[in-house]
Formats: structure tokens, sequence, C-alpha cells
């Protein structure tokens, strides 16, 4: 099978926009093209499309993206296809950041609130990837195994401490994976993500080697620590950004970087842009059967995933030859 | 000129390479050959500079391989191992693009490309060069990835068992493509071997290591000998003289 070339790009960028657009029209509120023009740009319609449609497509798209690059960039650095933010702890980690600042500092901006979520997260990950290193890896199901462990570890401290502190109603309202509460002023930081999804693309090479072995990284001259930590750098960041502004997208970045492996292979420079169009596709397409199902009402994106996901997982633990995976 | 000053390395009680001191003139082809278990893997990498010593020092050119910069070594030594497990899927052309890495750091000029076609060519993989490694046979990965390393075109060469996986037709292929790359470019191979015959029959000089230790090293002639290769591998080996070459019939 030959790798498919860049120029299929093209339709799936448009299938994309696509989506993008049918997000923007998508809701409870009449705001179609004709309500716009009959309103005009001082109408309740534009109002709601600036305010809420908007930017809630963007961070679809910004979210879907980068978690789904996230997902690629965890898998090429632990050499295993069955790991995304979601099954290691990194999500949880996260959480927990959250968490501490909202009981001990709760007055602090949001901004700040995501850089201690992106350290909790930082350092849960690094956590992983020691115990990783200390445990003999006899199966490649050992890796995911452990990841769900400690990720299970983190989430029963973080629920522990919201119990103690009566945030569990909270707690479940910020890691359910939810875009209706986006609004103008509420999603910004997802631009950061994007710029991490930008500085994932121009390491792509570095990951692409990182992901063929340390002393294979070693022979080629790559300081193979130094890429370990700029990915785990940029898992962190994202994963803290998109649980801060939105909540935990489950599978996201298992699922897309499985089905780009496939159709185009781990070299991280051809595959990235397609694990990008295609983790934004997805969510916004989740995003709206959501918002259908039980129209007028929603279903938090999470939900969906986590439905589609876990049987997408099932299915590539599965499957024949689930040795190359 | 590649210079190993009392290299030592052990796992745990057991010494794996012990003190092992040698200078190797530039150029040529040197095999390593030994028993199971003797330490040659483990001497070629950490000549290799994937392996930590926990003594002595590899000098390269009269670079410390522990101190000089990755990025500046990679362009001077390359080392491809006995083991290439991959998990990513990559394509033979990928895959031997890489090899300019240390070159290029990932801006791939024509000169790279001139590089990877030339060297894809070596190896006869045109027809493969599009496919996913793991859609390929053990022999015809084994091909890819020394294409790689012919491609990084470095003046040392280091290659663990590159004849694994190999049928006749290609590792004579490899062995004649080592030669010829010692001979006409000036590099510097260093090749372990399985097959006394095959480092007879190819290589320039043979390095003999058991326990740890390099017990006996010269050409081709001085090594193939009947007492020294049976005490060597611990039975009864005979060499002979067939068309102009020393075979050891064991």
């Amino acid at each position: 099978m030959k790798p498919l070339s860049p120029a299929t790009l093209l339709p799936a960028l448009l299938l994309v926009a696509a989506l993008a657009v049918g997000s923007l029209f998508v809701g409870v509120s009449d705001v179609s093209p004709s309500a716009l023009f009959r309103e005009g740009f001082d109408g309740r319609a534009a109002q709601v499309l600036l305010a809420s449609r908007v930017p809630r497509t963007l961070a679809l798209i910004l979210a879907g993206a980068a978690m789904a690059v996230a997902g690629l960039i965890m898998q090429m650095l632990v050499r295993n296809r069955f790991v995304e933010p979601s099954t290691v702890g990194t999500v949880e980690s996260a959480t927990l950041g959250i968490l501490v600042v909202t009981i001990f500092a709760p007055d602090l901006p949001v901004f700040v609130k995501m850089l201690v979520a992106a350290a909790f997260a930082l350092a849960g990950t690094a956590l992983f990837l020691r115990i990783l290193r200390a445990v003999p890896l006899r199966s490649i199901l050992m890796v995911p195994l452990i990841g769900i462990l400690l990720a299970g570890v983190i989430g029963a401290i973080t629920t522990f401490f919201a119990y103690r502190y009566d945030f569990l109603q909270s707690l479940n309202a910020w890691t359910t994976g939810d875009f209706s509460v986006v609004l103008r002023g509420r999603y910004e930081l997802l631009w950061i993500s994007a710029a991490m999804t930008a500085a994932a693309y121009l390491a792509a090479d570095r990951f692409t080697v990182a992901g063929l072995g340390k002393e294979f990284s070693t022979n080629l001259g790559l300081n193979h620590e130094r890429v370990v930590a700029l990915g785990l750098v940029i898992v962190a960041l994202v994963s803290a950004v998109v649980v801060v502004s939105v909540g935990v997208i489950p599978f996201l970045g298992l699922i897309v970087p499985n089905v780009v492996s496939l159709m185009i292979g781990d070299n991280v420079r051809r595959a990235l842009p397609w694990v990008a169009i295609i983790g934004a596709g997805f969510v916004l397409a989740c995003d709206i059967v959501g918002r259908l199902v039980i129209y007028p009402y929603e279903i938090p994106i999470g939900t969906i995933m986590g439905v589609v996901g876990s049987f997408f997982f099932l299915y590539l633990l599965l499957r024949k030859n689930a040795r190359v995976a | 000129m590649i210079e190993l000053d009392k290299i030592t390395k052990s796992y745990g009680e057991t010494v794996v390479v012990d003190g092992v001191c040698i200078s190797l003139q530039k150029a040529g082809v040197t095999a390593i050959i030994g028993p199971n278990g003797a330490g040659k893997s483990t001497l070629l990498s950490i000549v290799g500079r994937i392996l930590g010593a926990d003594a002595g020092t590899v000098h390269i050119d009269g670079m410390d391989v522990a101190r000089t910069p990755g990025d500046a070594l990679a362009r001077r030594l390359s080392l491809l191992r006995q083991e290439n497990h991959m998990s990513a899927r990559l394509t033979v052309r990928d895959l031997v693009t890489f090899g300019r890495y240390p070159h290029s750091k990932g801006r791939y000029t024509a000169d790279d490309a001139a590089h990877v076609e030339r060297a894809i060519g070596f190896l006869g993989l045109e027809p493969l060069a599009d496919r996913f490694l793991d859609e390929l046979s053990g022999g015809q990965r084994q091909r890819a990835f020394i294409a790689m390393v012919l491609c990084q075109d470095t003046d040392y060469v280091l290659f663990d068992e590159p004849l694994n996986n190999l049928d006749i037709k290609h590792g004579v292929a490899i062995m004649r493509l080592i030669q010829r790359a010692a001979r006409e470019l000036g590099k510097t191979v260093i090749v372990v071997l399985h097959d006394i015959n095959i480092a007879a029959a190819y290589c320039d000089r043979i390095l003999v290591m058991k326990d740890g230790r390099i017990v006996e090293h010269g050409e081709p002639a001085e090594i193939m000998k009947d007492e020294l290769l049976s005490a060597i591998y611990e039975a009864p080996i005979t060499v002979h003289r067939i068309e102009d070459r020393l075979v050891a019939i064991y």
C-alpha cells in the first residue's frame, strides 16, 4: 500500500470546513443565513453567532486538532499505539492540578490555573514514563495497562479531595468534555494549543526519529532525552489547556493517530497535518451529533467520544495483527 | 583511526568486555569474530556510543565518543544494530532519508535526495521504496536499514551482524558492497560476523574475541589456522585452501 499523497489533504480540509459551517448553524437559537440577512449585523442572530457559535466552532477545531496531535506525539515518545493523554494519567493529573488550585487559590486568573494544571500534567506524564522504564515490558499491552492504572490512582486521589472539600459536582462538570459552555472570552486559551500543534509540526522529524528508539536517535545524533522533554511539554500544555477550557475529550488522541497511521504511516512530518485535520473534523462531527440527537437538548461530547472511543479501543486491541500496532 | 583504551563493561558480576585496548587504522574492513557471549556486540555498541563503558575511552580521529556532541559524531560514525525493532510505520524511502538527518537536520536538499536514491539503488530497493517497512520480509527490511546507514555517509561504519536474515545472494552482495565502500570511498568498516569464512573472504583484518578480550588480531591468513580457531570455538576446526581461499570446515 502506498501512502496517500499530500494532494488528498485538500478534500479533507474542505470536509472539515463544511462541518465547521454546519456547526455554526446548529442550535436552538435561530441562526440561519436568512435570519442573519434579515436582522442585520446588530440583530440577535448575529449576536449569537459571534458570542457563541463562532467561539464554539473555533474551540472544537483547536481542541480537536491539538488533542489528536498530542496523542500522536505521546505514541511516538512511548513507542506504543495504545496510549494517549487520557489513558496514561496526563489528563487526570491536569484535573488534579485544577482541583488543587481551586481549593487553595480560587481567585487566581484562569491562565495561572492552566499553568498549574500543565505543571501537574507534566509531572504525571513524567511519572508514567519513569514507571515504564522500571517495569520490564513483556507485552505491548502492558504499557496502556500501566497507564490506565496510574490514571485510576491519580483520578482516585482527585475524587478523594474533591469529596473532602465538597467539589465533587463541580469536578464532574469540569471533566466531562462539553463545548456548550464555550463563549467569547472563555475559549481563547485554546490558541495556546494551536501554538503547541505548530511547534510539534516544526519538530516533526525529531519525533519520528525518537519514535524509532533511543539507540536509533543516538546514532542519528539526536538527543533523545531532549526530544522526550519537548514532547512532554507539548502534551502537558495541550492537555491542561483543553481540560481547563472544555473538559476531557477521551480517546480522541487514540483513535485519530491510529487511523492516520494505517492510512499514511508514522512519518510525523506527513502524518501530523492529517491527524490535526481529522481530529478537528471528528470532534466537530461528534459535537454536531451531540447537539442533534436529543434536540433541543445536548449530549456532552465527552459522552459521545467515550462511547465511540471505547469501541474503537476494543477493536484495536482485538484485531488480528495487533502485534504491529 | 579508532583507538580503544582499557574498555571495560560488566553487567552485575559478569564482565562482558574486559579491558580492551586496540587501535585500528583508517580504511579497510575489520571483522570481529568469536563465540557467543564473547562481548562482540557490546564492544561494538560502546564504540558506536549507544552504550556507555564502565571504564576506558574510545577515540575516533581523536574525538572522545563519550564527550563529543552527538550530532557532530553522527556525521562521522554510524552503527547498525543487530535487532532493529520498529514500531513505527515508515516507508523504505522515509527510513533511508532519515540517514541524512545528521547532515540536513530535516531540511532535505537535492544533494540529500541524490544520496537517498543512490543508497536505494545500491541495495536494489527501488521496487520497494514506497512500501511500509512492516509489510516487508526480514531480509528486505535489513537491506533498508543498511541503505539508511550508507545514506548517513560517515567515514566510520559499524555493522552488528548485517547478514542476519539475508539469503546467500543478498549476503554476498552486502559484503561486496562493504568491501567496495572501504576500497573506493575510503570508509572504515567494522563488522561483527558469525561466519568465519565470510570474514576471511571479505575482510582485511580479523579481531578475535573471547571472554571479553581480544585474543588475536591480524590478516585473515594469520587467523585462519586450525589450532587457533579450534581453541577459540572449543570445537574441532580445520582450515583448507580451496580455489585460493581459506575455508574453515567444522
